[in-house]
């Protein structure tokens, strides 16, 4: 249990750790539904290629969508490139930079799924033994084209009656497993390259412009996360305040009139509650966190925020 | 659950650390991959040496490759080779011992592989069981057979179902000599791997350590120092995040109709604190610069000089190029008091 709370540690130290985790976990997961799934090709000379070709690609479909709602960062995405500018200007780098690592990290467990699925080979088997050229193998002379269609969709079924003990089923099967194989390593060199230069060949272009938009991203990721924290704190505060009040204004109606002068905080208490203390300021503030975001500019004097704020008012609806 | 603890702090002290671990899981995943993957000799003429010969190599590759797309320092190395001079100067001996060191760690997933593989025998089989010595092994005076024909029936030794020439050649007879050639090879890559490893180790003292361990240190500050930077900035950036909601919020709350404030402002120290850690980089323009001359113009690596530039400022470079502080030669008189 310690060593799942330390490695759980580890991954939580950052939002990217976070995200390579959950990215290893699909890829894993999709390992192990391939090797627990029970591929079962139906042997008829019309649905084998949609069956095969179906388990090739439907599941890492899936695997994507998955990794897209898995991933946090992309409702940070959307909200970042749909919010009014207010403000704050939008830099659609960042909404590039953030949408490809988000597409790039989706994008490894179905990766992982086509691979694995080629390096096995029953798919490709499946799919395209009703397509290959009778004529290179043994064992189809004297039969009509019919017969010949039925007998190479049965080649996947090894226990079939027909198919059993034909020489030419063996040697078909490895015929496309060996071309399965073949595609999938050269799919998995493909990628690797292309991963290879493009991590080697990023500082080459504009780099300057790369950490800019790298920080403001991650900054944007973590303004969501505090700005969070700080409406648990204050809604904790208020909730916790408007609970008192209802049980003083119980006992004593006397006491109600106390809470509109300044009340002393405790001694060592931590205001949460900053001043917004009822519904409509409440959600005052959580419409214009909204539609006008603060400009990143933390010398401002309140007055300019104040005057700023109160002109975007007028064009909340 | 503690040594567990102690490996992995240690593993990650350093980015060389860090690499060795993954040099080594891969090596291990490359052994699994290998007796995980369903090797599977086509038995035809043309495709056989294919296969093989693909079997062997591509993997390797992959491995190689991925070996350098897993090293965090690929992407330093190329930076560090990118950037322009600025204030720095650039040392091609420190870029070359970070390319040595990440290739050396690349390339021990792919040999594990190749060892496996010629041990094993299977690849080496199906890619020469054409070529194999019927006149030795066999029956070489076995006519009426067309050299297309015997090939056909040489390609399928390695599928054992599917063999019809026993009277050519008998099959466990060519399989033996197959795979005692195969492991013959790869007791031999194994050996020169060894050796050339330890002739790199042992030789090194031999051709200047000194530069060695300069281009060593050097190499090693600059991945800390990027981490460091890394660290410092996503500080920054929480920093400015909470500044910037709290004002926000103070915002709101000095707008609100009702004319007093109920709030007390977080106590002056608190806030002050806050922006100190900000380090005086306290808007998008600032920051932006900063980040930008990050990367045009890394500071030099003198600390106690003082810094005569303002910001982003751009110092002739012929001033701290090379810095060598001319000695002080002091005079000493003596008066005699006689």
């Amino acid at each position: 249990m310690d060593r799942f709370r330390m490695i759980f540690q580890y991954f939580q130290s950052n939002s990217e750790s976070v995200m390579n985790g959950i990215c290893g976990l699909l890829a894993l997961a999709s390992v192990k539904m391939y090797t627990s799934f029970d591929f079962n090709c139906p042997c008829l000379p019309k649905y084998n290629m949609a069956y095969g070709l179906g388990i090739m690609f439907l599941p890492p479909m899936a695997l994507f969508l998955c990794g897209l709602i898995l991933n946090r960062q992309s409702l940070v995405m959307l909200e970042e490139w749909k919010r009014p500018t207010g403000g704050r200007k939008k830099d659609l780098a960042i909404i590039r930079y953030m949408c490809s690592s988000i597409m790039q990290r989706a994008m490894i467990a179905p990766v992982i799924w086509i691979i694995v699925t080629l390096l096995d080979g029953k798919c490709l088997v499946c799919a395209f033994s009703g397509s290959i050229d009778p004529e290179k193998f043994v064992g189809f002379a004297n039969v009509t084209p019919t017969q010949t269609q039925l007998l190479l969709a049965k080649v996947p079924c090894k226990d079939d009656e027909l198919m059993k003990n034909n020489p030419a089923r063996k040697a078909i099967s490895r015929y496309l497993k060996c071309w399965s194989q073949a595609l999938g390593w050269s799919v998995l060199l493909i990628l690797i390259v292309v991963a290879f230069l493009a991590r080697s060949l990023r500082p080459c272009f504009n780099q300057a412009a790369f950490l800019q938009t790298r920080y403001w991203s991650n900054y944007i990721d973590i303004e969501q996360k505090i700005f969070d924290e700080t409406c648990c704190e204050h809604a904790r505060d208020f909730a916790h305040k408007c609970i008192l009040h209802f049980f003083e204004s119980m006992q004593q109606e006397i006491k109600l009139r106390r809470f509109n002068a300044p009340r002393e905080e405790a001694d060592g208490e931590e205001d949460h509650l900053r001043g917004i203390t009822d519904q409509e300021q409440m959600n005052e503030l959580l419409k214009s966190w909204y539609y006008s975001k603060p400009p990143l500019d933390t010398n401002r004097c309140l007055k300019g925020a104040l005057s700023h704020w109160e002109g975007t008012k007028m064009h909340l609806p | 659950m503690d040594k567990f603890r102690m490996i992995f702090q240690f593993l990650q002290s350093n980015q060389e650390s860090f690499m060795n671990g993954i040099c080594g899981i891969m090596a291990l995943a490359s052994a699994q991959m290998y007796s995980a993957f369903d090797f599977n000799c086509p038995c035809l003429p043309s495709y056989n040496l294919a296969y093989g010969m693909g079997i062997l190599f591509v993997p390797p590759l992959v491995l190689f490759l991925l070996g350098f797309v897993m090293n965090n320092n690929v992407s330093v190395l190329a930076e560090e080779w990118k950037r322009p001079t600025g204030m720095r100067q650039k040392d091609p001996a420190v870029l070359r011992y970070m390319f040595c060191s990440m290739a050396q760690r690349a390339m021990i997933a792919p040999a594990v592989w190749i060892s496996v593989t010629l041990l094993d025998g299977k690849c080496f089989m199906c890619a020469f069981s054409t070529s194999v010595p019927v006149e030795k092994l066999g029956n070489g005076s076995y006519t009426g057979l067309s050299e297309k024909e015997m090939r056909r029936i040489l390609a399928r030794i390695p599928c054992k179902e599917i063999y019809n020439g026993q009277e050519l050649v008998a099959r466990e007879v060519a399989v033996r000599y197959l795979r005692c050639i195969s492991q013959a090879l790869g007791w031999t890559f194994v050996l020169l791997m060894t050796m050339l490893a330890f002739l790199v180790r042992a030789l090194r003292p031999c051709f200047t350590q000194a530069a060695f361990l300069k281009s060593k240190y050097w190499s090693h500050y600059i991945d800390i120092e990027r981490k460091l930077f890394d660290e410092t900035c996503t500080e920054h950036a929480k920093t400015f995040a909470k500044v910037c909601i709290q004002q926000f919020f103070e915002a709101m709350n000095t707008d609100m109709d009702l004319g007093h404030t109920h709030s007390p402002e977080a106590t002056p120290s608190e806030v002050g604190e806050e922006k100190e850690k900000l380090l005086g980089i306290t808007d998008q323009g600032t920051m932006n610069k900063l980040l930008k001359s990050w990367h045009k113009c890394k500071p030099p690596l003198c600390l106690h000089q003082e810094v005569l530039q303002n910001g982003n400022g751009w110092v002739e470079e012929n001033q701290h190029r090379n810095h060598i502080s001319l000695p002080k030669r002091e005079i000493v008189t003596y008066y005699s008091k006689v």
